[in-house]
């Protein structure tokens, strides 16, 4: 495993240089998004958005935040399962040129494609560390329509360090996810003896 | 009726932030089998870090503290209402302290209760016994694993799978096989074989308050959950599905009666993070633990 320090904004040839397989340790700006702030960034094309994204690391996360005097603080901040966003992504890395998408359980082919096409990475982190990955959150910079869509839904702006992350699709089109359900579909065919589809 | 909040705010703290020491310990395994210098190697370390942080900081370990699940043993002819109000207030205070994220919306408006609180949540049953003291079980079970449950009607054609227990077993690695990507690996399966839709996704949850090493009384139940846990192993899908040696860390099967139209088998997946809590009273003595009564296997009817 090769071990990668990035830093954002993310330029094209930096995310293209990254394999799946590398370790990597992401510091900047990451922008929780979620159910409904995908379906929002997608319909709505929000302007506001485009200067915090472009070069940004977007995070499928709804975090469990305290306000602390007045600042806010991330308590508990893992990834939320990534294929829910499957049909927006590909979208949001076009119009709001996003370099990584951080996650867990990595996306589909389109997302793959758009990763290729506009020169972006999926960054996987470990679901359900949640503290131990609050603990790289050192600022939060602001939050975005908290209101309206909850806690766990809004826009929370992370100034992070040294968040750890596995590239597990990358611009060139491979893909461990890929790999692995293939591989495991093979084993479960031996396993009960007959082809499924 | 303010003792008994109190009790239930401490033991929703429990539940979510201190993993039971039965899970840890079986990760603490996995780890054990994995190459170092791998992904899951490492995911397995920061799990267990993650583990040691949240209970020091008295945080969730994991952000999505999930649908709560509560079964309260009590004597018969006891009321209910009481305790009921009790675990309705100790829920919004447990949010408010951030040992909860808030977690329910309504379906319709998108709109956050704030408070955990909502329409059906949190989900109470109770069971009356002839004993003085009550005793309380809360589980918390996130939705990223709850998505992947799923419920199978033999015979299913896909599989092959007819109505015995091969049927049964190509099912659950079926179920396995499709959880990957979604539910955060190593994980606990929970099964119902029979019941109608509806008891088997009960029962399918229920056993996710066994202990991890418990052994089921009832010895071909036994030994299909071993084959299973032996054969999703090797898969190869392993911890966040990164590959590896370890895709789950137990089975827990319960058998039900069914109609002779129905063979239902429903399969509840929980991610890695199973985070359950138990609390004894009885008189003024409050006694937490992680000993759950619900789900405990029952000597099969011969």
């Amino acid at each position: 495993m090769t071990v990668r320090e990035i830093q954002t904004p993310l330029d094209e040839t930096t995310v293209r240089s990254l394999r799946v397989g590398d370790e990597v340790f992401l510091s900047g700006l990451m922008v929780t998004a979620r159910d409904v702030a995908h379906k929002f960034m997608v319909e709505k094309k929000p302007t506001f958005l485009r200067p915090l994204l472009r070069g940004s690391a977007i995070y499928h996360c709804g975090p469990v935040m305290k306000k602390e005097r007045s600042a806010w603080k991330a308590v508990s901040a893992g990834p939320t399962t990534s294929a829910r966003e499957e049909p927006f992504t590909a979208d949001v890395i076009q119009s709001y040129r996003v370099r990584a998408i951080v996650g867990k359980g990595g996306m589909g082919p389109r997302t793959l494609e758009a990763c290729r096409r506009f020169g972006a990475v999926y960054l996987h982190a470990v679901g359900g560390a949640a503290v131990s990955l609050a603990q790289r959150v050192v600022h939060v910079r602001d939050v975005l329509k908290l209101d309206e869509f909850g806690m766990p839904e809004a826009f929370w702006v992370f100034e992070v360090e040294g968040f750890p992350t596995v590239v597990t699709m990358d611009a060139s089109g491979a893909s461990l996810h890929a790999e692995i359900a293939a591989r495991s579909h093979m084993a479960l065919e031996r396993f009960l003896g007959r082809a499924i589809r | 009726m303010k003792n008994l909040q109190e009790t239930f705010v401490e033991l929703l703290r429990r539940a979510a932030t201190d993993l039971p020491h039965d899970v840890e310990d079986a990760l603490t395994r996995a780890q054990n089998e994995e190459r170092r210098g791998t992904a899951a190697h490492s995911a397995l370390s920061i799990i267990l870090q993650n583990a040691v942080a949240a209970r020091e900081a008295s945080a969730p370990l994991c952000q999505d503290t999930g649908t709560h699940t509560w079964s309260v043993y009590l004597p018969d002819g006891a009321k209910t209402e009481p305790i009921l109000k009790a675990i309705r207030a100790a829920t919004v205070v447990a949010t408010r302290k951030s040992y909860l994220r808030p977690n329910q919306m309504d379906s319709l408006s998108g709109k956050n209760s704030g408070d955990n609180l909502g329409v059906g949540h949190p989900g109470v049953h109770f069971v009356p016994w002839n004993r003085s003291g009550m005793h309380v079980d809360v589980l918390l079970k996130g939705g990223g694993c709850e998505n992947c449950s799923m419920q199978y009607s033999l015979p299913e054609q896909r599989l092959g799978a007819g109505r015995d227990l091969a049927g049964v077993r190509a099912c659950l690695l079926d179920a396995v096989h499709r959880s990957q990507g979604r539910g955060c690996a190593p994980g606990v399966l929970g099964v119902a074989i029979g019941g109608d839709r509806t008891t088997g996704y009960a029962t399918a949850k229920e056993q996710f308050f066994r202990p991890i090493q418990d052994v089921n009384p009832d010895p071909r139940l036994g030994a299909l959950e071993n084959d299973v846990l032996s054969c999703a192993n090797r898969l190869g899908i392993g911890p966040m599905g990164f590959g590896g040696r370890t895709t789950l860390l137990a089975v827990k099967i319960a058998g039900l009666h069914r109609l002779p139209a129905s063979f239902f088998v429903t399969v509840g997946y929980m991610c890695w993070a199973c985070r359950r809590a138990s609390v004894a009273l009885e008189g003024r003595n409050v006694r937490f633990s992680q000993n759950a009564l619900a789900g405990r296997p029952r000597r099969p009817a011969v």
